[in-house]
């Protein structure tokens, strides 16, 4: 069923997420279907972008996938092999996550030095000059200049944060990242800049990636195929090409008409 | 939002890195109450130390022909009831004073901050033992408390030194309480934070995470509580030894020189001004410090 050449890096299948919602003391006990019966595979090197709107269950899929959330039922393979069966360590060092909000994802006490050698020294590669080198190189790697080395995350912009963070996720050279909205708390010039980084990133080191999103305007530019979840449901999957040209759900043509343009004969504002 | 044409759009970032901040010491020391506390401290903490060489005479020192004697050279305070040297005793205390709230918030960081991470960041059960107890710790007024505690333990019988020792111990064991709770709340905002689930992702354990995500983020609001609580505490001791279950005779606590004043306020009232005025301004400076710390060890109020 993939429609990749390539084997798939991820395959997921029937996953589903519960989350017991708690009534008071004589409630009978609720739950709450986060993610139902969401299943799909991402070849080497591809981008899977997963769609939806806030609570639709994306990011819990994308958490579920990096082992970081406890799995209600379904399975997740990573290189052939179940989650549960491949080694917790040497699994953290494959997968990767990139969150949104950069502000959040940095801690502000660890200097950009410490943030970016942490994972190195938990996996115990190299020496410390070894990994100060390869600090260095990571920076030139995400456009940051080397002097950024010393400073605190809030001597940064937002874009350059995000940066940093994509380049922690680097540090230990895995082969998946999950990308959760990764561009969605940035400005929109800034945007376009970590997408062209990402997407070079991608290209360089033969990544793959789950890119999580609300906007399906940026996905175009850097998916191969499209998942749109609504309810913790896949409710319409696709190429990029297929999906924004003959979107067949009327949920994937709300959110298609929801970008907006900047091209006045395609768009125009609805009150003119 | 869709970037506009992210083929142009450069992927190195081209905004030069902005200077660094002013530091913490700068920020606080811009504060002119904060500044005046810390000086005001600093003078008391060096007084404290160094007693023994500023102090004109011993604290329990006695010159029976000079009793209630006025200010002189030979004693720039006077002599109290017994003829000792008021500035002497004064020195001392801040001694006892100091060493008591130091003590005493080693013993409150030492319970408060175990319980709040262990309740925290287990969450579960744990969290739940641990919070009723300290909810059950706070329902007790502190010096009360502490008052039953001495009253058990004795000290109105036992050596000055021993004591101070259970004066710390009854205040200590009293005073972790809100210190736990404050702890609890940060620990369990930041074990949800995103650096950490970060950091959960590149392989970090339970006690990486802990100490080198959380507790660094600790430091600042810990450091402000406890020196926000130093006041009470030295509140506390003053009013247990004004009480006369406190620091025994005849070592010079405030509160005990307050108590030993009270019988002569009305022919003798400096006696009563001069640890009462010590009193208020050390908790006074304490108080503004821990305010100014605030402000000043706050990363997001740095960009002001």
């Amino acid at each position: 069923m993939t429609m990749f050449d390539s084997a798939p890096v991820v395959s997921v299948s029937h996953l589903r997420k519960e989350f017991p919602v708690r009534g008071g003391l004589f409630a009978p006990k609720e739950v709450k279907v986060a993610v139902d019966d969401v299943s799909f595979e991402i070849g080497a090197g591809k981008t899977l972008a997963l769609v939806g709107e806030s609570g639709s269950g994306k990011s819990t899929v994308g958490l579920m996938l990096l082992g970081l959330l406890d799995i209600t039922g379904g399975t997740v393979a990573f290189e052939g092999k179940p989650l549960s069966d491949t080694n917790r360590l040497a699994l953290r060092r494959r997968m990767q996550v990139v969150f949104q909000d950069p502000y959040a994802s940095l801690n502000v006490r660890m200097t950009v030095r410490e943030t970016l050698t942490e994972g190195m020294i938990i996996h115990k590669m190299g020496d410390a000059r070894s990994r100060e080198a390869r600090a260095r190189e990571l920076l030139g790697q995400v456009g940051m200049p080397v002097t950024a080395l010393d400073r605190y995350p809030h001597e940064f912009s937002g874009g350059q944060r995000q940066r940093i963070a994509i380049a922690r996720a680097l540090s230990v050279e895995p082969k998946f990242i999950v990308l959760d909205e990764p561009t969605s708390a940035l400005d929109v010039s800034v945007q376009s800049q970590v997408l062209n980084l990402l997407r070079r990133l991608q290209r360089e080191g033969g990544l793959t990636f789950l890119f999580v999103t609300h906007n399906l305007g940026v996905v175009e530019y850097l998916a191969d195929e499209v998942c749109v979840m609504e309810r913790g449901k896949i409710v319409e999957r696709g190429t990029v090409d297929a999906i924004f040209d003959a979107p067949e759900q009327e949920y994937t043509k709300k959110l298609l008409s929801s970008i907006p343009s900047l091209d006045p004969a395609k768009h125009r504002l609805a009150a003119s | 939002m869709t970037p506009a044409t992210p083929d142009l759009a450069p992927d190195v970032s081209e905004e030069p890195l902005a200077p660094p901040p002013p530091g913490v010491w700068k920020r606080l020391l811009s504060n002119p109450l904060a500044a005046a506390s810390l000086f005001v401290l600093v003078f008391i903490v060096l007084c404290a130390v160094f007693a023994p060489l500023l102090a004109p005479r011993g604290f329990a020192a006695q010159d029976l022909y000079n009793k209630h004697a006025p200010p002189s050279v030979a004693h720039p305070f006077g002599t109290d009831d017994l003829g000792r040297d008021v500035l002497s005793r004064l020195i001392y205390g801040a001694r006892i004073s100091l060493s008591v709230a130091v003590s005493v918030e080693l013993f409150v960081v030492g319970i408060g901050l175990t319980v709040g991470l262990i309740a925290g960041y287990r969450g579960g059960w744990i969290d739940t033992v641990l919070m009723r107890i300290t909810d059950v710790m706070l329902a007790f007024p502190d010096v009360l408390l502490a008052i039953l505690l001495l009253g058990t333990l004795g000290t109105a019988d036992a050596s000055p030194a021993s004591s101070m020792t259970l004066v710390i111990i009854a205040l200590g064991v009293t005073g972790w309480p809100p210190l736990a709770r404050l702890v609890r709340g940060q620990v369990l905002s930041l074990r949800k934070r995103e650096f950490v689930e970060a950091a959960r992702s590149l392989g970090a354990t339970d006690s990486r995470i802990i100490l080198r995500h959380i507790l660094p983020n600790l430091l600042s609001p810990i450091l402000v509580a406890i020196t926000v609580d130093a006041a009470g505490v030295i509140l506390a001791e003053a009013s247990l030894s004004f009480l006369g279950i406190g620091v025994q005779r005849p070592f010079p606590s405030w509160g005990r020189m307050i108590n030993d004043a009270l019988e002569y306020y009305r022919s003798k009232p400096v006696m009563l001004v001069y640890p009462s005025v010590l009193l208020s301004v050390t908790v006074l400076a304490l108080n503004f410090l821990g305010d100014g710390l605030r402000d000043a060890l706050d990363p997001r109020s740095r960009k002001r």
